[in-house]
């Protein structure tokens, strides 16, 4: 049972209230009837799959209800941090210092 | 007094005698005593056969790692436990213990034939012996292997306890009540940080029980541990025995089971068996020790034959002499003491081998003032005896050769092969382990977790530095708490320091191909069977252990991993740290499944939602499904029908005049704002800002992938105003899919969601004379069909509630859904109903829903659609906003493989001969094409139709668009049938009965 800061509630809670809502950072096309077919495919199906570091969504789905990004290593399962949604991505200085 | 119990010895109570039974027979043991020391004090060492080969097995240890004395205990129906360690369970009044995998009796065995025929059951037996030919597995090797695989029998009733499940949070958690974890514990408590200590035996002290001549700040050894409980009581420390940590895991989250009922004579009424706690700790001290590994040589599994430690432990602390002569082989100085113990305890010891050439001279003159013969430099080559061990054959070692060997009678062998560090807790926390080549051990070394790691679990020995080190965990974890310790030192007087060497195989002066030198006793794996697998190609250790299956019994290889690893490292000539450790995994020790259950069992397993109308049904009698989390009524049967002709009456009914059907679990979803319309018009392909207010439309989502998530009917109330209904299963993850891309891609829409499932209840009317029976119930809304045309949406009031009425059908019938807060919903059924008797009403449930829809092709999402089918499959594209630029899905539809020819379609059925088709069932084009044959489909829905009198099915076919009118056959065990592709309107497909 991990424990997961909802960066809206500012509060570290246990995983059972938050969902897994895949990766972060893949904006949906303004216009999506100007991208090619595999340009398509690739915001549909293409994943980073990361060994390390790697920047995905959340939902404090049984708190506050809002989505928020997180960087998590898939290696040690540790959370790194958690920011709003719509925030820059972190770099990997920041990410250094939070751990 | 039983024969090999020592008056005034033991932490057991002589005054109170415990009767139990083992294989039928009656024993006496004493309050305190195990299963295991009970009868051991009655000389008996045969508690089981082992797995493989049957053989006769005692006692090796004296605690939770044993692999041997494993027994099923009872306390009456539904409370039988196989594979308990009889060296953990704590004997209780009326106890009754039976042995395991023996037939027909313990000491005559007939499965002990295996282990005569040895050879063919070596390493990776089961790969060799069992491959071929395939049929063979179902009659002759599967049964084959569940009959050998003994390792007990599991229950067959249902589990009558109850186990409980609690949290907690402290500052600093201590695993093991042992010398280092009680100064931890003391130290970090002194601080100010709230402690646990939990320790897995019944009570607190780990080898200080087993081993008490040393003397701590001048006490004895049990008075100073008396008096360290007592301080931590008074520090507040929380005590926690019979609890074992099961389980390490992220942040600090430690998994605990607590033992609460199965040592007490009569368990209070209510009282949990097992307890599971969620610990949270802000620091953890793992202060778990070390365990005593066997050495390995032939006939090291006799029964008599334990390690030296365990011999200690049922001398000192349960008062029971393991035999009357025994012999001691060893690698290490620790067994020299447990020897010592024995002898001055009246035990006559023969005889000490060591396995090194020199052995401390302290050691070496205490033997002999007891009058133990020392053998320094020797092995272990064979030893005698069939159901106890009457002898060992002990053979000097001079520069690497086996010298003449020798007998030495005993009736218990007492064996020590060195100490391991526990790493299992640390290790599920993937901290990285470092090999001490000086020891040759494996300790912890960088942890990834807020721990510290304390006593002979990073490998110290002796009480000296190990309550040392426990005072330095307990003020490194105060320190880490931002908190000041005080050091609490410990003066120790004869102290028994130790060292040894580590040991693969012994050597030996017979053929090593012959001997049966035990690595895993409880899997009967044999220092052979490694060398077997790594001659046959293993490299890893992952794979030695998995070909021999060393390490992978109950025991999870705590008593053989490391000698498995040394004899696989020499076998392949490398260091031990270049073939690997094994992964060690949850739980430490077995765990009853129930501990893990804890109250999610029975009604609560998982909740069941129930609509305001229920109670009416089941007082109605009706019969129920479950659809997603919700109680749905299934049909309402009149006295004397089954489910096929209340179905068929419910359909008659409802089509001729009028049916009444408990809607309210559809999914509904507010969705408000200014934005509303621009928002629906995202998500769904239809198009929304032509809908005016007070009428509705289908609606239908797609994934992003084009492919149809869910549907419903939505109806426009106001301006910036839609009621959306979802299936009965998708409403959480419709409102899910709504809300990810209102906060996350548009945040810039005015838009409010709002689930409003549970605060409607639903009633839906269809027939004919649906109107009739409605009308005079509505105030606020005309009902005629002019007023208020097919897909009319109002709020008004009904039966005297303020209601959302909609005008919809999904049976094909003039159709009303009435919508009124959830606490009106029975009131309205009732009137409903009421109004309704004139006209016959007819209540229905799921199953005439089900059969009233596919008469008219409305498809169910989930049930005619899979995640794979998109709106042309499914024949719904016109319900596409074309005109659109964009909505959720769109771009997809332009996919190549979505718009490739053939796509599997949804069509309808109707087979040849009348047969209703089972759902599920697969379709071919050629019925005489070679197996396997190419499927074309498959039927999705399928129904007795009374409205057609004959049976209607729904299926997706390749290309089924395109094969109106053609044959389709579905291959079924009894026969193959023949179906023609149609429509999947069957009936009335004009819709007139809609416009009624
Ligand atoms: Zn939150």
């Amino acid at each position: 049972m991990l424990l997961i800061h909802c960066p809206y509630c500012d509060e570290t809670l246990p995983e059972a209230e938050f969902a897994y809502a895949g990766e972060a950072h893949i904006a949906r096309p303004a216009d999506p009837s100007a991208l090619t077919d595999e340009e398509w495919r690739d915001f549909l199906f293409i994943r980073t799959n990361a060994r390390g570091p790697h920047y995905e969504r959340w939902r404090h789905i049984h708190g506050c209800g809002r989505f928020f990004n997180a960087c998590r290593d898939t290696v040690s399962d540790r959370f790194l941090m958690t920011y709003k949604a719509g925030e820059e991505r972190p770099a990997h200085a920041t990410l250094e210092a939070a751990e | 007094m039983s024969r090999y119990r020592i008056p005034g010895m033991g932490r057991v109570d002589p005054a109170r005698t415990v009767r139990f039974t083992f294989d039928g027979r009656s024993y006496t043991g004493l309050r305190g005593d195990t299963v295991a020391s009970a009868l051991l004090a009655h000389g008996v060492h045969l508690m089981g056969r082992s797995f493989k080969y049957h053989r006769p097995r005692g006692p090796v240890t004296a605690g939770s790692e044993e692999p041997n004395a494993l027994i099923g205990t009872s306390r009456g129906p539904g409370r039988f436990e196989p594979n308990t360690r009889a060296t953990v369970q704590e004997l209780r009044e009326g106890l009754v213990a039976e042995s395991q995998n023996k037939w027909p009796s313990l000491k005559f065995d007939i499965g002990a034939v295996n282990d005569r025929a040895y050879m063919l059951f070596s390493a990776g037996f089961y790969y060799k012996t069992f491959m071929w030919p395939r049929s063979f597995w179902d009659r002759v090797y599967e049964p084959f292997i569940r009959a050998a695989a003994g390792l007990g029998k599991s229950p067959t009733e249902a589990d009558p306890d109850s186990y409980a499940s609690r949290n907690l949070h402290t500052d600093v958690l201590v695993i093991g009540g042992g010398a280092a974890g009680l100064q931890a514990a003391l130290v970090a408590a002194k601080s100010g940080a709230r402690v646990v200590l939990v320790d897995e035996n019944p009570e607190m002290g780990g080898s200080l029980l087993s081993d008490p001549s040393v003397r701590i700040d001048g006490q004895g050894a049990w008075a100073w541990l008396a008096d360290r409980v007592a301080q931590l009581r008074a520090a507040g420390v929380t005590l926690m025995t019979r609890t074992t940590a099961i389980g390490y895991y992220h942040q600090n989250f430690v998994g605990l089971v607590e033992r609460v009922a199965d040592h007490l004579d009569r368990p209070p009424q209510g009282a949990p068996r097992e307890r599971m706690w969620h610990v949270r700790a802000r620091q953890v001290v793992l202060a778990q020790g070390a365990l005593e590994k066997p050495l390995v040589f032939d006939g090291n599994d006799r029964p008599g034959v334990m390690l030296a430690g365990a011999a200690q432990t049922y001398l000192n602390r349960y008062g029971v002499k393991v035999g009357d002569i025994a012999a001691v082989v060893t690698s290490h100085d620790s067994a020299w003491y447990a020897a010592f113990d024995l002898a001055d305890a009246g035990a006559r010891v023969a005889a000490i081998a060591d396995t090194r050439d020199r052995v401390r001279q302290d050691l070496v003159d205490a033997a002999r003032r007891r009058g133990i013969e020392v053998l320094a430099g020797h092995t272990a080559t064979a030893t005698s005896g069939r159901l106890r061990v009457r002898s060992v054959r002990v053979n000097p070692v001079r520069d690497g050769k086996v010298g003449p060997g020798r007998e030495i009678a005993c009736d218990v062998l007492l064996i020590c092969g060195g100490w391991t560090p526990s790493l299992h807790l640390f290790s599920h926390t993937k901290g990285s382990l470092a090999w001490d080549a000086d020891n040759r051990t494996f300790l912890p070394d960088r942890t990834t977790e807020a721990c510290q790691i304390a006593g002979a679990g990073r490998g110290l020995w002796g009480y000296g530095p190990v309550l040392e080190d426990g005072m330095r965990a307990g003020l490194a974890a105060a320190e880490a708490l931002g908190r000041t310790g005080t050091p609490a030192g410990a003066g120790v007087e004869g102290d028994r320091p130790g060292t040894g060497v580590t040991q693969k195989e012994l050597p030996t002066d017979r053929s090593a191909g012959k001997a049966k030198a035990f690595v895993d006793y409880q899997n009967d794996v044999t220092a052979k069977d490694i060398r077997l697998a790594v001659r046959e190609g293993m490299r890893s250790i992952e794979h030695v252990k998995r070909y021999t299956t060393n390490g992978m019994a109950t025991d999870q290889g705590k008593m053989s991993n490391i000698n498995g690893l040394m004899i696989a490292a020499d076998a392949l000539a490398k260091e031990p740290p270049q073939v690997g450790l094994t992964t060690f995994r949850p739980p430490y020790t077995p765990t009853s499944f129930g501990a893990f259950v804890g109250y999610h069992k029975g009604a609560t397993f998982e909740l069941t939602r129930r609509t305001p109308i229920d109670p009416w049904a089941e007082a109605q009698g009706a019969a129920f499904e479950p659809v997603s989390l919700w109680r749905r009524a299934w049909y309402f049967p009149r006295a004397g029908e089954d489910m096929h002709a209340a179905v068929a009456r419910e359909c008659r009914m409802t089509r001729a005049s009028a049916g009444m059907f408990d809607a309210s679990t559809l999914g509904k979803i507010e969705v408000a704002g200014p934005d509303a319309t621009e928002f629906m018009n995202r998500m769904y392909t239809n198009p929304w800002t032509k809908l005016a207010p007070g009428r509705c439309r289908y609606g239908l989502l797609l994934g992003e992938d084009g492919f149809i998530r869910d549907d419903g009917v939505i109806g426009r109330l106001a301006q910036d105003l839609f009621h959306v209904t979802t299936t009965t299963g998708g409403a959480a993850r419709v409102l899910n899919m709504m809300e990810d891309y209102l906060q996350t891609e548009w945040p810039d829409l005015d838009v409010w969601l709002t689930s409003t499932t549970e605060q409607w209840a639903t009633v839906a009317v269809n027939g004919p004379n649906a109107r009739k029976v409605l009308a005079p119930l509505v105030e606020g809304q005309d009902l005629s069909d002019e007023a208020f045309p097919h897909m009319s949406v109002a709020q008004c009031t009904v039966a005297g509630f303020p209601a959302r009425l909609f005008r919809i059908s999904f049976t094909g019938e003039l159709g009303f859904e009435i919508n009124v807060p959830a606490r009106h919903g029975l009131a309205l059924w009732t009137a409903i109903h009421a109004a309704g008797q004139p006209y016959d009403i007819c209540p229905y449930g799921t199953e005439t829903m089900h059969v009233l829809r596919a008469e008219k092709g409305y498809i169910i999402v989930g049930q005619d659609t899979d995640g794979t089918v998109t709106p042309q499959d499914a024949g719904l594209d016109w319900a596409i906003g074309k005109a659109k630029k964009d909505f959720v899905g769109k771009r997809s539809l332009q996919r190549p493989d979505i718009v490739a020819p053939n796509r599997k379609q949804l069509v309808g059925l109707l087979t040849e001969d009348g047969t209703r088709l089972q759902e599920g069932a697969q379709i071919v084009l050629d019925p005489n094409q070679t197996l396997p044959m190419t499927m074309a489909g498959h039927v999705t829905s399928s129904y007795d139709s009374v409205a057609l009198g004959r049976p209607i099915a729904m299926a997706v076919i390749a290309g089924g668009h395109g094969r109106m009118g053609e044959t389709v056959h579905i291959p079924m065990p009894n026969g193959t049938v023949r179906a023609t592709i149609t429509s999947t309107n069957f009936y009335d497909p004009a819709g007139e009965r809609l416009k009624a």
